[in-house]
């Protein structure tokens, strides 16, 4: 019996030194994950998700402190590339963060601005050019479509515009066919 | 005789070439109103030098070619421009771009135009004039000629293929310009040649059409160059870049890479025609050979103005009473026309009237049996049921693995396919998603570091204002005990060990950059020497506006 | 050396650990959707398993003995988590997306019968040490095959019309039951 004791005290404590060698060879800093999770997410830094940008929701995500399903501007597809890459269940997106919009830049109305510069302060991707007391405008190719910018305008003089299809962008579809007889 | 060699696949089609080369190629009349696309070809479009209500000259140009890849675009003829305006362009999607409405004034007008001296030009300027020029490849790509005539890396090239094989049905534009303008297409590929230092040019015609290879022979023998006009089997797509190299000479082309970077360039007999238009008389691609053929009166080949609208087009050839619609380029590669109010671009081939008979509607897509007919018949050697599967299942990644991208959407799978799968359809849908998804990445890529740039800027911004403020309340602090070795002290940038830090490393950076002296100045011409000391000059100016900013 | 071949040969094909034992089906049906995570998961269970055999053999001849030997399930138990500890350090050093991905099954491995099962086998096949190797590397690679084949039918079956009430892990079900079939072919390979 004492032996029977001894042998797996003794295992357990070899096994034990061979682990705690381990937790100090293979120490891991840092979370590498978050790089992983920040090249999915759409980088519009709109903060639907309830993080101030996409980062910071990247570390949430790799913390386990926030669910996948909190981006609208990804839509489902990001969601499936997130559980997939975090070996999770999918989830359809949690409509409290709002719902997957068309892609859309934001426009601003030059008569009406005021150069007030509130705007340019509210992009997160510095999108917007102009100085006090001069009109400004939004760099089209840069804005990310974040809507950050509506909120502080003070003559709601910024809409957003869809980006209709163009040549440029303009992709086949997907093969369907109308369903006939087969005679 | 020339060891021919086979690619992998190909199909037959009934060729149905024999209708439209009964005539010779007929001058097209200037119709009441061209429509002229500002991006007739691969990469970026021209950039429009002409407004409402100016009057150009045939010839003139009223695109700048913008960026690398991109070419010139010129007036078809002389008269006014009444608009720069969006209008449907040929492309599948039938969506608009900007075009220039032209209204020809009926005479005809040349810009001064005159042979280039190229013997005297270097290749470069001469490369820049085919640019301006609006050169294309004309076999339907309309890729820039001028980026394929840059050698880049590779100085000689060991051959230079002239694609006359024209493999497609219906198409017969290749083969009446090589029957009637052959001593033009070798003048071409002669200049072709030239410019790419290439030792051996193969000039590649299928055998269905003996008139071609019989003119372009004896065009040759005129000639003062060596060329070898290979008469090649009549397969489709033998005429296909790829397909054309390994028939000639054998070699591949290896997946993701170029003829160039095997030592080929592969040319249309078009282009090199449009190419000694260019140089030896100094006329930009105003026109070109268009095949006008299916339910037609008279099918035929006519050289038609760019922009001509294909309704005007088609009417000069009588479209029967059935016509229901018209494909731009042939029934294998080509596309439905949204409308026939769209313009021939450089890039059009051919145009066929459809009708139910000549090409009724596909019977509806069956299953696939995985019977693998469609491996057989692929020219790309690729797994074609694979990849409809992948693409079907929107796998992405998965088609990509297949090597989706080696893809030259030939059709010769659907051909094929006894279940009759559009194929292709699947395959181009996609290439769409996957650059679409590409877009996005790079979009985001520019979001988050511009968006990291600015967390970056306002955390510094933030640590400035707290130095600031830090150096305020220590001077006032100073300036309230009465000590003034203090006070001294705090004025002095040496005693400050921070600062005297800060100072420090200005000063090693500055004397650093004193010290660099630039690299490959020597043997530099004058004129290179002056634009460098100017350069110098306005650095130093900004440097200086940089200090005076800093240190107020 | 004809001995190991025959053991390797009769653990990946014959006398397959997934496919005719019935062993490890847990993670045998849980990472196999994707080739790549198949792939790890089969790389990772090949060295848990190999170094588990070998350890186990010496824990049990020269530890345990003949005199201990109702202690076998319970030190083999200790010795494969411990393993498995190591193995999932080392990976979440060398490779962090794998580790996500292996996720569970990671540390799933240590309640894998085959991985317990494997080192039970050899004890009572009186295996000496350098057969218990090529015995649990033999089975590892049996799981790994049958795991990583399995990942590459879903894959396509995944792109497939499959009738709704089918979807999942119904037709993998299927798919398995057949593959299982399949392996019994191999039966009567070796004498």
């Amino acid at each position: 019996m004492l032996t029977a004791v001894f042998v797996m005290a003794g295992l357990a404590l070899a096994i034990g030194a061979v682990l705690g060698f381990a937790a100090i060879r293979f120490r891991v800093e840092g979370h590498p994950l978050v790089e992983k999770i920040d090249a999915i997410l759409p980088q519009t830094q709109c903060g639907q998700c309830g993080f101030p940008g996409c980062k910071p929701y990247a570390q949430a995500i790799a913390e386990g402190n926030a669910e996948i399903n909190q981006c609208p501007p990804g839509g489902e597809e990001n969601i499936h590339k997130l559980a997939d890459l975090l070996g999770a269940e999918f989830k359809p997106l949690n409509a409290a963060h709002g719902v997957p919009k068309p892609r859309s830049v934001a426009v601003i109305d030059e008569e009406l601005c005021i150069g007030c510069t509130l705007c340019t302060q509210a992009c997160p991707v510095d999108a917007i050019l102009g100085a006090a007391k001069q009109m400004h405008t939004v760099i089209a190719a840069e804005c990310t479509g974040c809507e950050l910018c509506l909120a502080p305008c003070p003559v709601d003089c910024i809409h957003m515009l869809p980006v209709g299809e163009s040549i440029g962008s303009w992709k086949w579809k997907y093969p369907v066919f109308p369903l006939t007889r087969a005679a | 005789m020339r060891k021919l060699h086979r690619f992998h696949g190909g199909v037959h089609p009934p060729d149905r070439k024999a209708e439209s080369t009964r005539l010779p190629i007929a001058r097209a009349p200037l119709p009441r109103r061209l429509v002229v696309p500002l991006h007739q070809h691969l990469g970026h479009g021209a950039k429009p030098l002409v407004q409402a209500g100016d009057r150009v000259l045939k010839g003139q140009m009223i695109g700048r070619a913008e960026g690398y890849v991109s070419a010139a675009i010129h007036a078809p003829t002389s008269g006014t421009v009444r608009a720069l305006e969006m209008h449907p362009v040929p492309h599948p999607s039938g969506l608009s771009d900007l075009c220039v409405m032209l209204e020809p004034d009926g005479e005809e007008r040349w810009v001064e135009r005159g042979p280039l001296d190229y013997a005297n030009l270097d290749p470069q300027a001469l490369r820049l004039k085919l640019r301006d020029a609006g050169v294309v490849g004309l076999g339907g790509a309309a890729f820039p000629s001028y980026v394929k005539l840059s050698p880049g890396a590779r100085q000689r090239l060991s051959t230079l293929v002239i694609n006359g094989a024209e493999c497609e049905p219906y198409i017969t534009c290749d083969d009446m310009l090589m029957r009637e303008r052959a001593d033009e297409i070798v003048q071409g590929v002669r200049l072709i040649r030239l410019m790419l230092h290439a030792e051996e040019v193969l000039i590649g015609i299928e055998d269905n059409k003996p008139e071609a290879i019989a003119a372009l022979r004896n065009a040759v023998k005129r000639g003062t160059l060596r060329m070898d006009v290979v008469p090649v089997p009549t397969v489709y797509p033998g005429g296909g870049e790829r397909q054309l190299i390994k028939v000639l000479t054998g070699a591949e082309v290896p997946s993701g890479k170029r003829p160039v970077d095997i030592g080929m360039a592969c040319f249309n007999v078009h282009t090199a025609y449009t190419v000694h238009r260019a140089v030896a008389f100094g006329e930009p691609v105003v026109s070109r050979v268009v095949t006008v053929a299916g339910n037609v009166l008279a099918p035929r080949n006519y050289e038609v103005p760019l922009g001509m609208r294909v309704a005007d087009l088609a009417a000069l050839a009588s479209p029967l009473a059935d016509t229901s619609g018209y494909l731009m380029g042939g029934p294998m590669m080509g596309f439905e026309l949204p409308s026939a109010d769209i313009p021939v671009v450089k890039a059009s081939n051919c145009i066929i009237a459809k009708s139910q008979a000549l090409f009724p509607a596909p019977p509806p897509a069956m299953p696939c049996i995985r019977c693998g007919r469609c491996a057989q018949a692929c020219p790309a050697q690729l797994q074609p049921m694979d990849l409809f599967w992948f693409a079907r299942a929107r796998n992405f990644g998965k088609a990509q693995e297949y090597s989706l991208f080696d893809c030259i959407e030939c059709g010769c799978c659907s051909f094929v396919c006894p279940s009759h799968i559009p194929l292709v359809q699947y395959y181009r849908f996609a290439k769409g998603e996957i650059w679409a998804k590409e877009r996005e990445r790079k979009a985001a890529d520019l979001a988050r570091s511009r968006h990291e740039f600015r967390q970056l800027r306002i955390e510094r911004d933030k640590q400035e204002r707290l130095e600031k403020l830090a150096r305020k309340t220590a001077a006032a602090r100073s300036h309230a005990a009465p000590a003034p070795a203090m006070q001294e002290a705090a004025a002095n940038p040496a005693d400050d060990p921070r600062k005297a830090a800060i100072e420090a490393a200005i000063e090693r950076a500055r004397t650093q950059k004193a010290t660099i002296t630039p690299r490959n100045v020597d043997n530099l011409t004058p004129e290179k020497q002056a634009e460098i000391a100017r350069i110098e000059e306005r650095r130093k100016k900004i440097r200086e506006m940089a200090r005076d900013r800093i240190e107020p | 050396m004809e001995g190991y071949l025959l053991i390797l040969v009769g653990t990946v094909f014959v006398n397959n650990i997934v496919m005719v034992k019935i062993l490890g089906l847990c993670p045998f049906m849980g990472v196999s959707r994707k080739l790549e995570t198949a792939l790890g998961m089969g790389a990772a269970t090949t060295f848990v398993l190999t170094l588990g055999s070998g350890t186990s053999y010496l824990v049990n001849k020269y530890l345990l003995g003949p005199d201990l030997a109702y202690l076998t399930t319970l030190s083999f138990i200790v010795v494969i988590a411990g393993i498995v500890q190591f193995t999932e350090m080392a990976i979440r050093k060398t490779s962090p997306v794998l580790y996500q991905v292996l996720g569970i099954y990671l540390p799933l491995i240590t309640t894998n019968c085959a991985v317990l099962g494997i080192p039970l086998l050899n004890v009572q096949a009186k295996h000496d040490f350098v057969e218990s190797l090529f015995f649990g590397m033999g089975g590892a690679l049996g799981f790994s095959l049958a795991l990583i084949l399995f990942a590459g039918i879903r894959e396509r079956i995944e792109a497939a019309d499959v009738p709704g009430i089918f979807r999942g892990s119904a037709i993998a079900m299927v798919t398995a039951g057949l593959m299982s079939l399949a392996f019994m072919g191999f039966a009567g390979l070796v004498k």
